[in-house]
């Protein structure tokens, strides 16, 4: 089986996001990177695949050079291959799908996995443009999958916490949610590999971005809390609020 | 608890390799994720936490700076340092368990053992489907192994071992024990050799010492040897009198010199965070002249110990690393680290002396750590050996 998991490099899920001077972008100083927490979740599920019904996993990955890092962490988790597309600067989906499905035309894949959103852009729309420019069907948000027979069965988690059921015929490509697997940590022969393996590197030739960026600003603060009371006489009015006010239950 | 932090001073990180920051990162979410959540508990129950040692196995931290064909990692010394550093940052118990079985059992196998031997033993360490420990010590002899008494008499195509040995770290939860007995008279330490027991030989008797105040979440035991008959080739071929042994310890110093940071930096990143969030005098903590030439002190030695551990790790894959240097290593970051568990202690009040906290449990700990493997007066005399070339040992 080939399998193809797309993985980006991003700020880990505790970096402190404050913009950068410029007003569009994010400041760079103090941000340590990752792969893109839900990527890992594909990962695992690419690895999975693997181990169930054997064959080859392929990290595709378009980022900076230095992206190698997050390329290299996914070898020693358990994947065989590995290509950058190499782009310098911070892309937006349409130009990372579209540099993506150039690149898995010519890429045997049977299934193609993603983070169903990526924790910098949260666009969470790269895997779907790639399947749409490779005429692929697709199911985001997985939570459970399960392939047999050149086909994948396969639960999304959608709106209101409902899921959904989906089957569908491979090639596909599917997008990863957290539950959908717990997924495993590099171990040392992981890392002695992946210090071995050759990661292909060839530009990403994206073309231009779809969505340019006007400000990027903190959310306001959030409001003082309010006390509506003490003890079991503020229990009707906090309900009251928590009904007709926040509208949450 | 705020999330761990480790101080890079000198920008450290810098002379580490992605790969070793990788591995370092990848043993420190390990503590994290396995070490953290269960260590208060283990150590108050006096129990080693064994839930993790098929996962230590399956981290490949175990024997990781021997060769892939063993089942290894193959890892340089700096990689290997750092998975001690980052195991001892949790719990030195569980830093000793990874140093005994890499250093005391696979090494001495590695080094002194027959093919046979490495083929047969070291996969299996490495995966940590079987334990191991390292038979030494004896109730009469520390830090003068040479006068043992435990003896091994040939008889036929076997050896027959009779004596006890002392504060065997994992001695409870093995499978082997690589024990060291003198196969000529007593007073000949030339005659020393190294003998692969192994469980349930015939006269082997392992029991756990409990009751103490130190290294609690580790097992340690009494190994005894009545009669014990091992085939001749359990006895590794190429060690030949306390060469053997004191091999064996300049490897697990090593790794000791490194592990002690990793509580020394664990101690101070809480004081640290204690000392910004505690009011005292209406003023934190931190903002008092006290607690800050305390931190700074802190982080000065850790720093100092980083780059003697770094640097110690880069003659060590150079080939030109001394045990002289692994001496003042072992004894300067075991000692540090203790001053500043101490100095933690004190500045997290009441609540230093708390489990929740870490840091009385790491004092406690290092406690044990400044005298096993060779005290501090035993490595100082071997550096005053360097020094002046005159024993003064005896």
């Amino acid at each position: 089986m080939e399998i193809v998991v797309c993985i980006r490099r991003a700020p880990t899920t505790d970096a402190r996001i404050k913009p950068a001077a410029d007003g569009k972008n994010y400041e760079p100083a103090g941000i340590n990177y990752d792969i893109s927490e839900y990527d890992k979740f594909a990962i695992e599920a690419a690895i999975q695949l693997k181990e169930k019904h054997t064959g080859k996993v392929t990290v595709l990955c378009m980022g900076s050079k230095e992206a190698t890092k997050e390329v290299r962490t996914a070898i020693a988790m358990g994947c065989d291959a590995a290509e950058l597309l190499v782009d310098e600067a911070f892309r937006d989906s349409w130009a990372t799908a579209s540099a993506l499905a150039a690149r898995l035309k010519s890429l045997p894949h049977d299934i193609v996995l993603f983070g169903w959103n990526s924790v910098d852009n949260q666009s969470a729309s790269t895997g779907q443009m790639v399947a749409e420019l490779l005429g692929l069907p697709s199911v985001s948000v997985a939570v459970s999958m399960e392939v047999a027979d050149g086909a994948a069965q396969i639960e999304r988690l959608a709106a209101g916490g409902k899921r959904e059921k989906y089957y569908i015929k491979l090639p596909a490509v599917v997008t990863c949610q957290k539950g959908l697997n717990k997924y495993r940590s590099p171990n040392m022969k992981g890392i002695m590999a992946a210090k071995k393996t050759v990661v292909a590197e060839t530009p990403a030739n994206a073309p231009a971005d779809g969505v340019a960026v006007l400000r990027l600003q903190p959310p306001p603060p959030r409001a003082d809390g309010k006390i509506v009371g003490k003890g079991a006489d503020a229990v009707n009015e906090l309900v009251r609020l928590l009904r007709e006010e926040a509208k949450v239950i | 608890m705020a999330k761990y932090e480790s101080p890079d001073f000198f920008n450290l990180d810098e002379l580490l390799s992605e790969d070793d920051r990788n591995v370092r990162d990848t043993v420190r979410d390990f503590v994290d994720d396995n070490v953290m959540p269960i260590i208060e508990d283990c150590y108050e129950k006096g129990e080693f936490p064994k839930a993790i040692i098929p996962k230590l196995g399956e981290l490949g931290v175990l024997g990781a700076n021997l060769p892939e064909e063993f089942g290894c990692a193959g890892m340089n010394n700096v990689a290997y340092g750092l998975i001690n550093q980052e195991l001892e940052r949790g719990d030195s118990g569980v830093r000793s368990f990874a140093s005994v079985q890499s250093a005391l059992v696979m090494y001495p196998i590695y080094a002194y053992g027959s093919d046979d031997q490495k083929k047969k033993w070291l996969p299996e360490l490495a995966a940590a489907r079987i334990i191991g420990c390292f038979g030494l010590t004896e109730p009469d002899f520390g830090s003068n192994p040479s006068g043992m008494i435990t003896r091994a008499k040939k008889d036929g195509k076997e050896w027959v071992l009779n004596g006890a040995k002392m504060w065997i770290t994992n001695g409870n939860l093995s499978d082997i024990g690589v024990v060291w007995a003198k196969t000529g008279d007593s007073d000949d330490p030339k005659s020393i050799r190294g003998f692969v027991v192994e469980k349930g030989m015939p006269g082997y008797d392992v029991r756990e010492q409990k009751k103490k105040l130190s290294l609690r979440a580790s097992n340690t035991s009494e190994l005894f040897f009545t009669d014990v008959r091992v085939p001749e080739e359990n006895m590794l071929p190429k060690a030949e009198g306390l060469k053997g042994p004191l091999g064996c310890l300049t490897q697990a110093r090593f790794g000791i010199a490194w592990g002690a940071l990793g509580a020394a930096m664990a101690c101070y990143d809480t004081a640290k965070n204690y000392a910004a969030e505690r009011i005292v005098f209406g003023k934190p903590l931190s903002a008092h002249q006290t607690t800050q030439h305390k931190l700074q002190k802190m982080l000065t030695e850790i720093t100092k110990g980083q780059l003697m551990a770094w640097r110690l790790a880069k003659l060590k894959d150079e080939g030109k690393m001394t045990h002289f240097q692994v001496s003042m290593s072992k004894m300067n970051n075991v000692g540090i680290a203790l001053e500043i568990a101490r100095v933690a202690r004190e500045m997290l009040g009441a609540n230093g002396i708390m489990l929740e906290y870490h840091v009385a449990r790491h004092m406690a700990n290092l406690e044990s750590v400044k005298t096993y493997e060779g005290t501090n007066d035993v490595h100082s005399l071997a550096i005053g050996q360097y020094i002046t070339g005159h024993s003064a040992f005896a």
